[in-house]
């Protein structure tokens, strides 16, 4: 028997390793119930970030959530963070098992 | 004759200017930068338990004020000699204010080397000067408003790694007293230049990585990247001796005025100025001052505390 699996939303956020735990923060306020950060390197807009030392470092942090929670959460990046930080953030669709998780 | 952990940072500085493939582990960093922290904790705080704690306030209240003088000064230049804008000056300044640790650990290495004593709160006074200037900075660029989260600052300024090793070394140091510290001597004295050698390689990759910021910001950050640790210095000196600290204590504050922050500072300053552009207080710090002091600063700063401290 197949599991039921549904669709949900997943938010992907590159960024500073510096704002960690401020954007940490500002998930739990929103009221995001899971999340996953994982360190990251890359290059972009504001040069290469290399990870060689803790300024230069980035970090990837994943949420998955209902489509109106991502687009609050962009929504609230885009006001506090776009404007000063190096970041990106994208939403796709993604299918999965135990709906009520997420 | 130089030192031999400098020679360990010039190769690191010519491997990344060549753009060698060399990358030390950040782990290894972290660790590296864990154990001088907590060195310079224990050997402050094992000087410390043989004196009188007492008298020592007054003094942390000078050294406090140098840090906030030095910010004010700093930012003046910034913004009125060099035009830069209300946040990046504020937060440059913060940088200067403040203070480096891994400056410090070449100081005093310097100063071992030659046999040179030194006052055990110079320690204390390496952890008390790396906050007040980050205030000062954020006052500078914010007023006290509203807008900027103290809390979450504060937090991160006093628990912020640096404060809190420095400050857990001194009371285990303080506490265990040299007796007490002699089962573990052979690990964080004995390895204290090893550990200084390796992390100055690093130090060395990260500042050849400035050069190309640098070349874009112009001379004027070059120049106040070099005069500023010099008047910085000399106020530091004038402070060992209103403080009446041996030539070596005083080079070391000198050194301690003159060194900018590289960690802890850019961190806060990231949060609360977040409008200020990093690179180029980074620039200035590690690609100018860093490379400065500890190649030519140290030695001058003891020969003005030689011939002045009498």
């Amino acid at each position: 028997m197949t599991q039921p699996h549904e669709t949900r939303s997943l938010l992907t956020v590159v960024t500073e390793a510096a704002i960690e735990t401020s954007l940490l923060r500002d998930l739990d306020k929103l009221g995001v119930s899971g999340y996953t950060v994982t360190d990251a390197r890359g290059r972009g807009s504001r040069g290469v970030r290399d990870a060689a030392w803790k300024e230069a470092a980035n970090i990837r942090i994943e949420v998955i959530c209902n489509r109106a929670m991502a687009e609050s959460i962009v929504e609230h990046l885009q006001a506090h963070y776009y404007a000063n930080y190096a970041m990106v953030s994208f939403i796709r669709d993604v299918e999965v098992l135990r709906p009520e998780k997420f | 004759m130089i030192d031999i952990v400098i020679l360990f940072f010039v190769f690191g500085l010519t491997a990344g200017l060549l753009r060698a493939d060399l990358k030390l582990p950040s782990a290894l960093y972290e660790s590296l930068s864990l154990l001088l922290l907590l060195t310079i904790g224990l050997k402050g705080g094992e000087g410390l338990a043989q004196q009188a704690l007492r008298p020592l306030l007054p003094q942390l209240g000078l050294v406090m004020l140098l840090g906030v003088v030095l910010t004010f000064i700093a930012y003046a230049v910034l913004r009125y000699v060099g035009r830069l804008g209300r946040a990046d000056a504020a937060s440059t300044a913060a940088h200067y204010g403040s203070v480096s640790v891994a400056t410090y650990a070449v100081g005093s290495n310097w100063l071992s080397t030659r046999g040179i004593a030194f006052e055990p709160q110079l320690a204390i006074f390496l952890t008390v000067m790396e906050v007040p200037a980050i205030v000062v900075g954020i006052v500078i660029a914010r007023g006290i408003g509203k807008d900027t989260r103290w809390g979450v600052l504060a937090h991160e300024s006093f628990l912020g790694k640096g404060v809190t090793l420095l400050i857990g070394g001194m009371a285990i140091g303080w506490a265990a007293g040299p007796l007490g510290l002699e089962p573990i001597k052979s690990l964080f004295y004995d390895l204290f230049k090893g550990a200084l050698a390796l992390f100055l390689l690093e130090m060395g990759l990260i500042v050849a990585k400035q050069t190309k910021e640098l070349r874009s910001r112009g001379l004027f950050i070059v120049i106040f990247g070099v005069c500023m640790p010099l008047v910085s210095a000399a106020l530091g000196i004038a402070c060992g001796i209103a403080l009446n600290l041996s030539a070596g204590g005083t080079t070391l504050l000198a050194t301690l005025a003159a060194s900018a922050s590289y960690i802890a500072v850019p961190a806060a300053m990231r949060l609360a100025l977040p409008e200020a552009n990093p690179g180029l207080s980074l620039g200035a710090v590690l690609g100018v001052t860093f490379p400065f002091n500890i190649l030519i600063g140290i030695p001058i700063y003891y020969w003005l505390a030689a011939k002045f401290s009498g």
